[in-house]
């Protein structure tokens, strides 16, 4: 899928009808992570904020689709911020991993899809959910690729707040000795931790320059812009030898302006009215005038 | 390392190989199989020559090591990896749990001086919880070898098993002569008694032996097991012991909580077979004294003259 866009073009030389498909596509999918967030609800705001990041990866990037799931030399996607799987399974739905209509088992016991990425769910590489484990998952995906020679890449989203644990530390010196050019990590930088702003609690700031310092090949970019998005992942790895980090700036709650930026709106579960105002608002109408009592979840 | 065994076993005319030669010979002919260590290269300093880009030193990162594993394993490989067995099971444990214990991934731990075998390191280099930690995971299974014969036999065993592993390293020469080859949930029946029943693993089993044969020398009816598969638990040699002997000591270098009499314990619970007396010889609520190994198992009361002592002085009790 990769041959969509043509890697010579540049942002400016493509207009923004030629992202119409992609627009309409992320609507799609914020409307079926807003109705994730009833019944039980979902982590609605992060999930809004790295969608246009898992629409954009899984339309113009990853060499995969339903029809190769086992295929060896397919790229790989993984969620390390598992609690973001309502955008990856509205991606999927609509891209045809599974039927649509199976997002309206979402939390019910019949099924299997819950708050964090359930690996039975098809397209769903490894499951996640406690956060900092899927940057070295990915190391090892990579590594194998590399000793059998395969040209695939392996993409892993990580969380800002996700950023805090160790082990994404101990994953950023391992990728870098290993020279595993096959390897991008994206940052979805929505500034915001479970309850907090990330530069409030534990100041990630200037991240750019410690993934750097890290030895990773850094981009950054606007992750609610395809054509930014775009040039941060057309010709990758951007040095040879080394894993390419996209720090791919978003807000939180992106598309409901009644949620963005808000850190009181991370998991919510909303009643049945709100979900239809919420879908009213994300397409421009005014915003939601929500009274659902905020659950955090820790 | 010095080894405490009592009775040194006879030397065969060609010894089989160690575990360093049986993991080369395995990975020389699967390549599936990848080495990893988290900078802990004790047991296969050999190997990194002998194996390229399936030698993998990720550095003294014990949790990237158990997720590195898990992206391998799920693209066909099968890694086995070492670091010591404090941080293989207590600073991955969560990894281990998550990323190979959930979605049962093929791969083989291997925790480098575990138990009484981190001598003079002092408490946190004290893995007496490993065997409890890793066994409480779903899916993961658990070995622990008496000997280097014993552990290399073991390994194609749990390389080519459906399931992770977990093994305890050890680098010893038999103790003493196996009677049963080494199979996935089956225990080894030393000897046969119905007086005295003794169930233990490891190095632990290497004293066990020679309490045996001093309370056999003694006139006692010794069952002596070499449990050596922890999980899955070969239930019926274990039930065998404790309903057929006056009383069974559990002898384990691990604390008494979640080691093998808990194993044994929960076992005879769940069957409703009540042993006619369970003694437990293991750590209670405490790490051990941080010696030379030979001086561990004297203070601790393990060597085979101690624990000769200790089941005579119980008999009685």
């Amino acid at each position: 899928m990769t041959a969509a866009i043509p890697h010579q073009a540049s942002p400016e030389a493509v207009t923004k009808d030629a992202y119409a498909d992609l627009t309409a596509l992320s609507f799609r999918v914020r409307e079926h992570i807003i109705k994730m967030a009833t019944d039980g609800g979902c982590f609605i705001g992060a999930s809004l904020s790295c969608a246009d990041i898992v629409t954009y990866l899984y339309s113009k990037v990853l060499s995969i689709d339903p029809s190769r799931l086992q295929d060896p030399n397919r790229d790989y996607f993984l969620l390390s911020k598992g609690h973001d799987v309502p955008a990856v399974y509205g991606t999927l739905a609509e891209l045809g991993y599974f039927p649509k209509e199976r997002l309206a088992n979402h939390l019910k016991p019949e099924d299997s899809m819950y708050w964090h990425p359930n690996r039975k769910i098809p397209g769903v590489e490894f499951h996640s959910g406690s956060l900092g484990h899927l940057l070295s998952v990915s190391i090892g995906i990579a590594m194998d690729i590399k000793m059998r020679g395969g040209k695939n890449k392996v993409y892993v989203v990580l969380g800002d707040g996700e950023c805090d644990e160790g082990s994404i530390w101990e994953g950023l010196l391992v990728a870098h000795a290993h020279g595993l050019d096959n390897l991008v990590a994206i940052v979805d930088r929505n500034e915001f931790q479970a309850n907090i702003r990330t530069e409030e609690l534990i100041p990630l700031e200037p991240l750019d320059q410690k993934f750097a310092a890290f030895g990773w090949n850094v981009r950054v970019c606007d992750g609610h812009d395809f054509a930014s998005l775009e040039k941060a992942f057309t010709g990758l790895p951007g040095q040879e030898g080394k894993p390419s980090m996209i720090i791919a700036r978003t807000v939180r709650g992106k598309g409901l302006p009644s949620i963005e930026k808000r850190a009181d709106r991370w998991f919510v579960n909303f009643k049945a009215e709100e979900i239809q105002a919420l879908l009213k608002e994300l397409h421009g109408d005014e915003k939601a005038q929500l009274t659902s009592e905020v659950l955090i979840v820790r | 390392m010095t080894t405490q065994a009592t009775v040194p076993a006879a030397t065969p005319a060609t010894p089989p190989p160690g575990y360093e030669a049986t993991l080369r010979a395995l990975a020389e002919k699967d390549e599936r199989v990848v080495v990893m260590t988290a900078e802990n290269r004790a047991a296969i300093r050999s190997l990194p020559p002998l194996l390229g880009r399936r030698f993998i030193d990720v550095g003294i990162c014990e949790q990237t090591m158990i997720g590195v594993a898990a992206g391998l394993s799920l693209r066909g490989r099968r890694p086995v990896c070492h670091a010591l067995a404090t941080f293989l099971t207590l600073r991955a444990f969560e990894f281990v749990r998550d990323d190979l214990g959930i979605p049962k991934l093929p791969a083989v731990l291997v925790g480098g001086v575990p138990g009484f075998l981190s001598d003079a390191n002092g408490p946190t280099h004290q893995a007496i919880d490993d065997v409890a930690l890793m066994r409480t995971i779903p899916n993961v299974r658990v070995f622990c070898a008496t000997d280097e014969r014993e552990l290399a036999e073991a390994l194609p065993l749990m390389v080519n098993d459906d399931h992770p592993w977990y093994a305890r390293h050890i680098a010893m020469p038999p103790a003493f002569e196996h009677t049963a080859k080494v199979e996935i949930g089956k225990a080894e029946v030393v000897t046969d008694g119905d007086e005295i029943g003794i169930l233990s693993y490891g190095l632990t089993a290497r004293e066990c032996y020679g309490a045996t044969k001093a309370l056999q020398a003694k006139g006692h009816s010794v069952r002596f097991v070499n449990v050596r598969s922890l999980k899955p638990i070969d239930e019926q040699a274990v039930l065998e012991t404790v309903t057929k002997c006056k009383v069974t000591f559990t002898v384990e270098d691990h604390l008494l909580t979640g080691g093998l009499f808990s194993i044994v314990a929960e076992l005879c619970a769940r069957k409703g077979k009540a042993p006619k007396r369970l003694v437990p010889f293991a750590l209670e609520e405490r790490w051990f004294l941080p010696t030379l190994l030979k001086d561990v198992l004297e203070h601790e009361g393990f060597n085979a003259a101690k624990l000769t002592e200790r089941i005579t002085a119980a008999l009685s009790s």
